[in-house]
């Protein structure tokens, strides 16, 4: 084995390590913080293997858009939902993590002898292309331009979606303050009572 | 370095997702879970796509529209769940059982 075939190995192994650990600590932490941080380090061990993968434009995708955008907009939901409230202990939840645990095993070995027994049809002769970017820049532009153009639909419509449900609730024929009485009281979220200003 | 333990690793994230999805009692960490499973269709597609396709990359091309969608569904997600929050001050998935019969 070669530098390189070793190189290629250790990356793997510490790479393959990193994300089931950090896998297992998104699921299993208590607190949801650490399971935020977890999720980041899943992520980011997804990336380097994509570039085990030859799919170096994938992986600078995936740290931009899963570590930057869709890791901090799930640290900032954390924030905002933060009531720290202990959930009320459910009697005999232990079944529940049991059978799960008992089912999500099940599928892995199904899955597991599904992958090792099919004759996968490898064909490492063909070479990666020169660069990833202008290829995956030609197939949008050609093979799957109209699945490009929907997914800039989709995004327009999460976007106008997102902003609407979680905008603040503003009801129309509010009374309007009268003079020499006390102002109407303002609209408070759970999530930040309103402080007056100074 | 070959093509089955890259299907071994995605299969195994997925299960960890799927319990992590099953189990979670706060609704976020559910929100978590359902990106743990797209990330393990990822890796599956990539794996694909390097070992089976390696001239036409689809299976990046397909992996960077899931990777769109992910992001979108998260969004909405979290939205939801921040309505919720401001309407039933928990986010305790064992109390959103307006749908139980």
């Amino acid at each position: 084995m070669n530098l390189a075939e070793g190189v290629q190995l250790v990356s793997l192994i510490i790479l393959s390590v990193m994300l089931l650990g950090s896998a297992l600590g998104v699921v299993l932490f208590e607190n949801i913080v650490y399971s935020a941080f977890t999720l980041c380090a899943v992520f980011i061990s997804i990336a380097g293997l994509y570039i085990l993968l030859n799919a170096d434009f994938v992986s600078a995708a995936q740290i931009l858009i899963y570590v930057g955008a869709v890791n901090v907009l799930i640290l900032f939901a954390i924030m905002l939902v933060n009531k720290t409230e202990a959930f009320t202990p459910l009697p005999r939840r232990w079944i529940r993590k049991v059978s799960t645990a008992f089912v999500s095993l099940a599928l892995f070995t199904l899955l597991a002898t599904m992958v090792l027994q099919t004759n996968w049809a490898v064909d490492l002769t063909l070479p990666a292309p020169a660069s990833s970017v202008e290829t995956i820049g030609i197939h949008f532009f050609t093979d799957y331009l109209l699945p490009f153009e929907l997914a800039s639909i989709l995004l327009l419509m999460a976007l106008v979606g997102a902003v609407v449900l979680a905008r603040k609730e503003s009801f129309v024929g509010e009374e309007t303050a009268i003079v020499g009485e006390d102002p109407p009281p303002v609209l408070e979220l759970p999530e930040r009572p309103k402080q007056p200003i100074a | 370095m070959n093509l089955e333990f890259f299907l071994l690793l995605a299969a195994a994230l997925f299960c960890i997702g799927i319990y992590g999805l099953v189990t979670s009692r706060n609704a976020v960490k559910v929100l978590m879970s359902v990106e743990l499973l797209l990330n393990a269709v990822n890796i599956n597609l990539v794996a694909f796509s390097n070992f089976i396709d390696g001239q036409n990359i689809n299976g990046q091309v397909f992996t960077v529209f899931v990777i769109t969608i992910a992001a979108a569904e998260a969004a909405v997600g979290l939205a939801i769940i921040l309505s919720i929050y401001r309407n039933r001050d928990t986010v305790d998935m064992e109390q959103f059982n307006l749908l139980k019969w």
